[in-house]
């Protein structure tokens, strides 16, 4: 495919030079214009990749390199394949309606909240459009600095404290992420004599189970600080709540799914027979994350942070489509990924709204809101249906996918996993009988006013989004299948490859169980009939 | 040996321009009519750029002058580009500074010249004896400077301090030179290393008690763990420029002469020294970071920080061999910038009396001087090894050169202390953009010059994190060529 013009990188860089340009201009008013019709275009510019993608492969698409440092093998090398496309123009479409949402709640420093959100959506669509490991890691970090302002300039009352929580908190495990990479590296260049950072050059690397388990950990530290999974998720109550709302949208939208992404793109192909090892304690923190944020998300008082506990509880969801290792589970997970950060988003988008009508955001300060703001009640009705799951809306198809994918491989914890889904409507509708219906208990809410045109416009392409995945999720799951495809046989066969050379020899290290992976290999496996019979032969010798 | 035998002064070319212009900087001085100063700065400035001028000419040769005494080769070179750009910098930082604090403007420029001339002896010297020598100038000059506010007590404290704690590594250094010279006969440091071979002496106890003295020495120059004490004090009380110098200048030149030393001559006794560095890097980083958790004086954090950049360099010295002193020269410069950078931003709010040293001086800068405020959160996120800066990058190649000689341990507890480090450079930056202007929040009335160095360091600091290749590129080549076969 011929392009006039380098597509991905404009996507990446262009809000960067927005941010730039915002230094330069003089008046803030225009600033902000400047900054939307950026944003905007960058959308636009996105959606190219969106419909001219190729479906039919897994291959990495759009793809350009240049040298960047030679001498250590690290080049600029960008491709979008079907997972990080999704999240590409879930990033590009949130942006502007975010900037947007804050038009009139942002009152100071207009100027520099929009040179960090630009920054935010460079660095963000660099994070899932990188092919090599150190740009990744660049951009990766370079997405602290911009949220880290966000949240400590222009958040709530505990803002510094939230804002270097997160920084902390996300740099504690990327850092060993860092160290990780470099052993990966000079691991790759002692084998062949080739100092490169590409990802598809070092998968080609065979690593030994117990060097596996050491970088997968690291590599599962950072990801999992960002994803939040439990009990990594304490940064993100805080972070959520004292961010902007547009940083909320942000956050939840699209930083968590860094680490989801990161699972699926480095964690899994990198270290195949680790993460199978590691599959049943990571589903086991998936499901705890899952009840426990819905528990938590119950008893809130403070509807952000509901919505924020109830992060927690999604993203569990997606650990554990990624983690079933079958097509289902992970095509699930990624779409859940995209419909989180839609109906997350959207949800705090709402929150956002009447916290600047009412500067509160107490379950308790409302009631009957339905009443005088009926257009607010009906999108947030929506937006609330479509985070608890309900058919024909985006939630749905995604929860479904995953619970499906993770039945075939670990019915027990998708049973758990299910209780999640029915907790998500009480804790949603709960929410939303108390603060929606009901007399208006308070003098305050008398006067509120319904949704301005800009908010409508802010919402609207948000829901249109959610009722489109939820009736007609195809165009999504077309362009991701190949990809999830490969990833799942990438694992499994790896996987399968090693094990079965391993049997053959006979000589197991004593460090090596894998009972656990063995035993749960032929469930696991089910779509792929060949390699079940293949690791079933294989099955009893191991055990022997 | 390229054509420079016969006229071996101009290998030292940059060195000589350095003193030369600092006994002009003396002479101007003295003859210039009272009440009507010279312009010292400027003529300093000249100086260091004629410097600058020879050192790049000179690029690409390698000679040995004086029989071996002084080396041109690529390293030092590369050494003395980066004590003149430290020059440079500190005395763009100072012009306002001195005339404010009413330091005598023609003995200070000319001891911040004969500094760099002993830190440029320090990079280039091919004996123990004129590393010595320039360790010696360098410090001299140093002690005077940072006692030159003669009517601020912290500052003769911080001299006195200094000079006796100097004086006294001085001693640790002079005979850690003389058991070396006694083992094998010689101070040159190529024939150490034939002697030691030809010898056997690599396990001789002279050798072994003299290389441990070095250490001392050596460590107390960089402010190495558990030799630091005197840096926060010191660094407090010495004229913020001259801290900026001594924090950059003095330490990348104390690392030069510890890269000829234990690297080039005794590279043989890596064995016996990796560990006691390895041990100092950790201790280094450690007390460093925690410590500067705790301060208030954006001075005295400071401080504390380049201890604990002392401590990432030593991690560099540890991982010995031509990735490791890569990174060496390339951290040293890019701390040089990022460091004095930041304390750029330190003497432009800076006032008489020690006044808006705080941090909560800080409080509303970013939003009241847009400039300063983005420079000084620049120079934080590089100092604390954030991407896209200079900072990382420099960290990112000596972690590298670490695991690939496969001191993983030692690279964790550098990351983890990195983590540390984040908490503390964030400070400024909460107090910039994070909080309330004060009442009586300190103005900015910025002068050309430290515009200027501002703008050097801002962009160095940017370059090196976006566009490292070219430097990286320098500073291989110079180190392949480092080591005595």
């Amino acid at each position: 495919m011929e392009l006039l013009f380098p597509v991905l990188s404009m996507v990446i860089f262009l809000p960067a030079l927005g941010a730039v340009l915002a230094f330069l201009i003089a008046s803030e008013e225009l600033v902000k214009r400047m900054a939307l019709i950026t944003s905007t275009l960058t959308f636009l510019i996105s959606l190219i990749l969106f419909f001219t993608f190729d479906s039919s492969t897994a291959a990495m698409q759009f793809f350009e390199r240049y040298e960047w440092i030679p001498a250590l093998g690290i080049s600029y090398e960008v491709g979008v394949d079907g997972i990080s496309l999704l999240l590409i123009v879930l990033t590009t479409f949130l942006t502007p309606l975010t900037l947007l949402a804050s038009w009139d709640s942002i009152h100071v420093r207009s100027r520099e909240f929009m040179i960090c959100m630009l920054f935010l959506e460079s660095g963000l669509v660099g994070v899932f459009a990188a092919i090599d490991l150190f740009l990744f890691y660049v951009f990766w970090e370079a997405t602290l600095i911009p949220m880290y302002f966000l949240i400590g300039v222009w958040g709530g009352p505990q803002r510094i404290y939230a804002a270097i929580k997160f920084i902390l908190y996300t740099m504690a495990g990327s850092l060993l992420m860092l160290v990780a990479i470099l052993a990966l590296y000079f691991l790759h260049r002692q084998a062949t004599g080739d100092a490169t950072f590409n990802l598809f050059q070092l998968l080609q690397l065979e690593l030994p189970l117990n060097t596996q388990r050491w970088l997968f950990l690291a590599f599962f530290l950072a990801f999992a600080i960002k994803v939040p999974l439990f009990p990594f998720h304490t940064w993100l109550p805080d972070a959520h709540v004292e961010a902007p709302t547009a940083g909320s949208v942000i956050l939840a939208g699209v930083l968590l799914k860094m680490g989801t992404y990161g699972f699926v793109r480095f964690c899994l192909p990198l270290f195949p027979e680790a993460s199978l090892d590691a599959t049943p304690i990571i589903a086991l923190l998936a499901v705890v994350g899952i009840v426990y944020g819905a528990l938590m998300a119950l008893i809130q008082t403070d509807i952000k942070k509901l919505v924020a506990y109830s992060s927690v509880s999604h993203l569990g969801f997606v650990m554990l489509g990624i983690f079933a290792f079958n097509s289902q589970g992970l095509d699930g997970a990624v779409l859940q990924m995209v419909n989180h950060g839609l109906s997350t988003g959207a949800l705090f988008l709402l929150v956002g709204m009447i916290y600047d009508r009412r500067h509160t955001r107490l379950i308790s300060d409302f009631g009957g809101l339905a009443k005088v703001m009926p257009m607010f009640a009906a999108f947030f009705l929506v937006v609330s249906l479509s985070s608890i799951g309900l058919p024909g809306l985006n939630g749905f198809v995604g929860e479904f996918l995953v619970l499906l994918g993770a039945f075939q491989t670990m019915p027990i914890f998708a049973v758990i996993g299910a209780l999640g889904v029915i907790l998500a409507a009480v804790y949603l509708l709960w929410m939303y009988q108390r603060v929606m219906f009901g007399e208006v208990t308070h003098q305050a809410n008398m006067q509120l006013t319904d949704l301005t045109l800009r908010e409508v416009v802010v919402l609207v392409p948000v829901v249109l989004a959610i009722v489109w995945l939820g009736l007609y999720p195809q165009p999504f799951l077309k362009r991701m299948e190949a990809t999830t495809k490969a990833v799942v046989e990438r694992v499994v066969t790896v996987a399968q490859l090693r094990e079965s050379r391993t049997s053959a020899v006979r000589c197991p290290e004593p460090g090596q169980r894998r009972s656990p992976t063995a035993v749960n290999a032929p469930r696991r496996h089910g779509p792929a009939p060949e390699t079940c019979r293949q690791s079933r032969n294989v099955l009893p010798e191991t055990e022997g | 040996m390229s054509g420079l035998d016969g006229i071996g002064l101009i290998g030292f070319l940059p060195g000589l321009l350095v003193g030369t212009f600092a006994v002009i900087v003396l002479m101007v001085d003295l003859f210039s009519p009272p009440g009507q100063p010279a312009n010292s700065g400027v003529i300093a400035l000249i100086g260091i750029g004629l410097a600058f001028w020879a050192a790049i000419r000179l690029w690409g040769n390698s000679a040995e002058l004086f029989g071996g005494m002084i080396l041109v080769d690529m390293v030092s070179l590369l050494f003395q580009g980066i004590f003149l750009v430290v020059g440079l910098v500190t005395v763009l930082m100072s012009i306002r500074y001195a005339a404010a604090e009413g330091l005598e403007p023609g003995e200070y420029y000319a001891l911040i010249l004969f500094a760099l001339l002993g830190a440029m002896l320090m990079a280039s010297g091919g004996d123990l004896l004129i590393l010595f020598l320039g360790l010696e100038i360098l410090s001299l000059a140093q002690y005077i400077l940072a006692g030159m506010r003669h009517n601020v007590m912290k500052s003769s404290e911080a001299a006195m301090k200094y000079f006796l704690l100097g004086a006294f590594a001085t001693g640790f250094l002079l005979y850690g030179i003389a058991l070396l010279y006694g083992a094998t006969g010689t101070t040159n440091l190529a024939a150490i290393v034939t002697a030691s071979r030809e010898g056997g002496l690599a396990d001789h106890p002279l050798m072994t008690i003299g290389m441990g003295l070095l250490v001392v020495g050596f460590g107390f120059k960089i402010a190495a763990v558990p030799f630091h004490m005197w840096t926060p004090d010191v660094y407090e009380g010495a004229p913020t420029p001259v801290t900026a110098l001594m924090s950059t200048g003095v330490k990348a030149a104390a690392f030069a002469a510890l890269a000829r030393v234990f690297v080039a001559a005794l590279g043989d006794l890596q064995g016996s020294w990796a560990p006691i560095f390895w041990g100092m890097a950790v201790a280094t980083m450690t007390v460093g970071n925690v410590a500067a958790i705790a301060q208030q004086n954006i001075k005295r954090m400071l401080a504390y920080s380049s201890i604990a950049h002392a401590g990432y360099l030593l991690i560099a010295l540890v991982a010995a061999g031509p990735a490791g002193l890569t990174g060496l020269l390339y951290y040293l410069l890019a701390y040089a910038f990022m460091n004095l950078g930041a304390f750029t931003v330190v003497v432009a709010l800076e006032q008489r009396e020690d006044r808006y040293l705080l941090l909560n001086d800080y409080s509303g800068l970013g939003f009241r001087y847009p400039l300063f405020g983005v420079a000084m959160a620049l120079f934080m996120f590089s100092l604390s090894g954030l991407p896209p800066t200079a900072g990382f990058m420099a960290k990112f190649y000596v972690f590298s050169a670490a695991v690939e000689q496969g001191y993983i341990v030692l690279t964790v507890i550098g990351v983890l202390n990195s983590l540390i480090s984040v908490y503390y450079y964030l400070r400024p930056i909460v107090f910039m953009y994070m909080q309330d202007a004060k009442a009586d929040a300190p103005g900015i009335q910025p002068d050309p010059f430290l515009l200027a160095a501002l703008v050097l360091t801002i962009l160095g600091t940017l370059l090196l994190g976006l566009f490292p290749s070219r430097w990286l590129g320098l500073a291989q080549a110079a180190a392949q060529g480092f080591f005595i076969q």
